[in-house]
C-alpha cells in the first residue's frame, strides 16, 4: 500500500463515509417523529433526583 | 419518577474485586520498589518511590473499603457521590495552585529577577507546571467529578464499579503529581501540553482506560432509554483524549529504568502530530468536556429545558467532525505543506458555525428565566462563561486565517486568546458547576454566602478583562514592531526593544491574574464555610441574603 493509494482512498471513500455519517446524524436530529423524544430529553436535567431531595 | 436503582452485586463478587485490586496494587508497588532500586537516574528513582507509596496507600484504601462493606457501614445503593466530593475539593486545590503559579510566571516576565537563578524556578520549568496545573489538574478534576455526577443523574443509575471510580480519581491525581514534580526536576519530552515523559504517559493511559470503562459501564446500566446529550460530549472527550494521548506520545524510552525517551516521529511529521494533539486537546478536553457541563448545569440552574435539543445534536456532530482537522493552523508559514495549512485554516473557519450554534443554544436556554441573572450570581457566572465561549470561538477562527496569523503568531495575542477561553469559558463554567454541586453534594440549603459569589464573579471578570485587553494591545504592538522595516529594508526594532515595550502590559496582565486568583480564594473560603455547615442562618432569613 503506497502513500498515493492511501491518500486516494481517503479522498474518495473516506470523504463519502464521513459525509454520509454526518448527514445521518443531521437527518436523525431533524426527523419529525423524533420530536417528542427530544422534547422529553431536553427536560432530563430538570427531573428531580431523589438523592438530592432527601434532606 | 424512576426509582434509583440498587446494585445487585453480591458480597462475594465485591470481595473478589477487592482481592484482585489489592493483588494488582501490591504487585505494582513491588515492581516500583524494584524499579526505584535499579533506576537509571535520580528522578526515576524518586518517581518509583512515589509509585510505591501510592500502591501501599491503595492497598490500605481497598482494605478500608473491605472493612466498611463487611461491617455493613458502606452502601452500594443510590448514587455514588463520595468520589465526586473528592473531585470537587481536588479541583479547587489544583485551581488555586495553578492560578498562583500563573501569577508568579506573569511576574517573572515583568521582573526576570524572580527566576531566582535556580534551575527549578526558571520560567521554562514553571510554565508547563502552570499550564498542566490549570488544564489537566484543575480542568481534568472538574471533568472527572462532573462527568461522574451527571452520568449518574441522566442515566438514573449508580456509577459502574465500586473501586474503579476511586482508582480513576486517585490514579489521575497521581499522574498530576508525577508530571508536576517531573517538570520542576527537569524531566520533559518538550511537547507543549504533552510534556510528561513515557512512564507517566503509560500510567495515564491505564487510568484513562478505566475511566472510559466506568463511564461506558454506567451508560450500559442506564434506566433512562435516551442517552442525554451531555453524556455524548463527555464520551467524545474521553474517547478522543485517549486516541490523541496515545498517538502523540508514541516514544521509545532510552532505558526502561530511565526517564528519557525519543519520539517515534521527527521533523514536520512530529510537529503535525503534536498540533493535531494540541489543538484537539483544546477541542475535546477544553471544549467538548466543558460543553457537557454547560448542557447539564445551565438548564438545571435556570430550571428551563435545553432551548433546542435538535440543535444540541447537530452542535455535537458538527463540532466532532470539524475540530479534528483544525490542528495545522498552529503551523502556518512553516515546513508543513501549504495545502495542509489551508485545510487547517478552512476547518477552523467552519468551526464558527457549531461553536456559535452551541453558544446560542446555551444562552437561549435562559429564555423565560432571564430575570434570574439579576438575583443568581451562580447562573450569571455560567451565562458569562457561555458568552466567553462565543467570544473566544470567534477570535480563534479569525486568528487561524493566514493573513491574521502572520501578525498574531508567536505574539502575546495568542496568550490573550488562550486565556479568554481558559479563564472566561473553562474556569467560569467550572466555577458555576462547583457552586451548584457543593450544596447538592453536601446536602445544604444553599451556599454560605451568595454575596461572596458576586464578589468572586466581579473580581474575576475584571481580572479577565484586564488580562485579555493587555494581551491584545501588547500582542498587536509586538507583531507590528517585529515586521517593521526602515527605508533600506532593515528591521526597525531590535528584539530587546520589543521586549521593553511589553513591560507595562505585563504589569497589567499580572494585576488581572492577581484579581482572578483572589476571586478563586474567595470561592475556596465560601465552599469551605458551606461544607462546614454554616448555611443554616442564611436559610432561616432568605430575605436578608443579598
Amino acid at each position: 500500500m503506497t502513500h498515493a493509494e492511501v491518500s486516494h482512498f481517503a479522498q474518495t471513500w473516506g470523504l463519502v463515509f464521513l459525509v454520509v455519517m454526518f448527514a445521518t446524524g443531521v437527518i436523525y436530529a431533524l426527523w419529525p417523529s423524533n420530536k417528542h423524544k427530544f422534547d422529553a430529553a431536553a427536560r432530563l436535567p430538570l427531573e428531580d433526583d431523589a438523592a438530592n431531595k432527601e434532606k | 419518577m424512576t426509582q434509583i436503582p440498587t446494585q445487585t452485586s453480591s458480597n462475594g463478587r465485591s470481595a473478589m474485586a477487592e482481592i484482585a485490586a489489592i493483588a494488582a496494587l501490591a504487585a505494582g508497588a513491588v515492581l516500583s520498589l524494584f524499579l526505584s532500586l535499579n533506576a537509571a537516574d535520580p528522578v526515576m528513582a524518586f518517581h518509583a518511590v512515589l509509585f510505591v507509596a501510592a500502591g501501599a496507600l491503595g492497598v490500605i484504601g481497598v482494605g478500608y473499603m473491605w472493612r466498611q462493606r463487611a461491617s455493613g457501614r458502606s452502601s452500594t445503593e443510590g448514587y455514588n457521590d463520595g468520589v465526586v466530593k473528592y473531585g470537587v475539593i481536588a479541583s479547587l486545590f489544583w485551581g488555586i495552585a495553578g492560578f498562583a503559579v500563573g501569577l508568579y510566571i506573569a511576574l517573572q516576565l515583568a521582573y526576570p529577577l524572580l527566576n531566582l537563578d535556580l534551575p527549578w524556578t526558571t520560567f521554562g520549568r514553571l510554565r508547563p507546571l502552570h499550564t498542566s496545573a490549570v488544564i489537566f489538574a484543575f480542568g481534568g478534576n472538574v471533568l472527572i467529578a462532573t462527568s461522574f455526577y451527571v452520568v449518574q443523574r441522566t442515566c438514573k443509575a449508580r456509577l459502574a464499579g465500586e473501586i474503579a471510580p476511586w482508582f480513576v480519581f486517585w490514579g489521575y491525581n497521581l499522574f498530576i503529581v508525577i508530571a508536576a514534580t517531573g517538570y520542576l526536576l527537569g524531566v520533559t519530552q518538550s511537547k507543549e501540553y504533552a510534556e510528561p515523559e513515557w512512564y507517566a504517559d503509560l500510567w495515564l493511559t491505564i487510568v484513562w482506560v478505566v475511566y472510559l470503562l466506568v463511564f461506558l459501564g454506567t451508560l450500559w446500566k442506564r434506566k433512562e432509554p435516551h442517552i442525554y446529550v451531555a453524556n455524548w460530549f463527555y464520551l467524545a472527550f474521553i474517547v478522543t483524549i485517549a486516541m490523541l494521548h496515545i498517538v502523540n506520545n508514541l516514544t521509545l524510552p532510552v532505558s526502561l529504568a530511565g526517564t528519557k525517551s525519543y519520539s517515534l516521529f521527527a521533523g514536520v511529521q512530529s510537529a503535525l502530530t503534536q498540533w493535531w494533539y494540541g489543538h484537539n486537546a483544546v477541542g475535546f478536553f477544553l471544549t467538548a468536556g466543558f460543553l457537557a457541563i454547560m448542557y447539564y448545569f445551565v438548564p438545571k440552574r435556570a430550571e428551563r429545558p435545553v432551548y433546542s435539543y435538535r440543535l444540541s445534536i447537530i452542535h455535537f456532530w458538527s463540532l466532532i467532525f470539524l475540530y479534528i482537522w483544525a490542528g495545522p493552523h498552529h503551523l502556518h508559514y512553516t515546513a508543513l505543506p501549504d495545502w495542509a495549512q489551508t485545510l487547517g485554516m478552512t476547518f477552523s473557519v467552519m468551526l464558527w458555525m457549531p461553536s456559535w450554534g452551541g453558544m446560542i443554544n446555551g444562552l437561549m436556554t435562559l429564555s423565560g428565566a432571564w430575570d434570574k441573572l439579576r438575583t443568581d450570581a451562580v447562573l450569571r457566572m455560567l451565562v458569562v462563561s457561555v458568552a466567553f465561549y462565543g467570544m473566544s470561538t470567534f477570535e480563534g477562527p479569525m486568528m487561524s486565517i493566514k493573513a491574521v496569523n502572520a501578525l498574531s503568531h508567536y505574539t502575546d495575542w495568542t496568550i490573550g486568546h488562550v486565556h479568554s477561553g481558559a479563564l472566561g469559558w473553562v474556569a467560569f463554567v467550572s466555577f458555576g458547576a462547583i457552586y451548584c454541586l457543593v450544596p447538592w453534594l453536601w446536602k445544604k440549603e444553599g451556599l454560605y454566602s451568595d454575596k461572596l459569589v458576586s464578589w468572586h464573579f466581579w473580581l474575576s471578570t475584571l481580572g479577565i478583562v484586564l488580562y485579555i485587553t493587555a494581551m491584545w494591545v501588547s500582542g498587536i504592538l509586538q507583531g507590528l514592531m517585529w515586521r517593521d522595516y526602515d527605508g533600506l529594508g532593515f528591521l526597525e526594532y531590535s528584539f530587546v526593544e520589543t521586549v521593553e515595550a511589553m513591560h507595562p502590559f505585563y504589569l497589567i496582565r499580572a494585576l488581572g491574574g492577581a484579581l482572578f486568583l483572589i476571586g478563586a480564594l474567595i470561592m475556596a473560603y465560601n465552599v469551605w464555610r458551606t461544607i462546614s455547615g454554616a448555611s443554616a442562618a442564611k436559610a432561616a432569613a432568605p430575605a436578608l441574603a443579598e
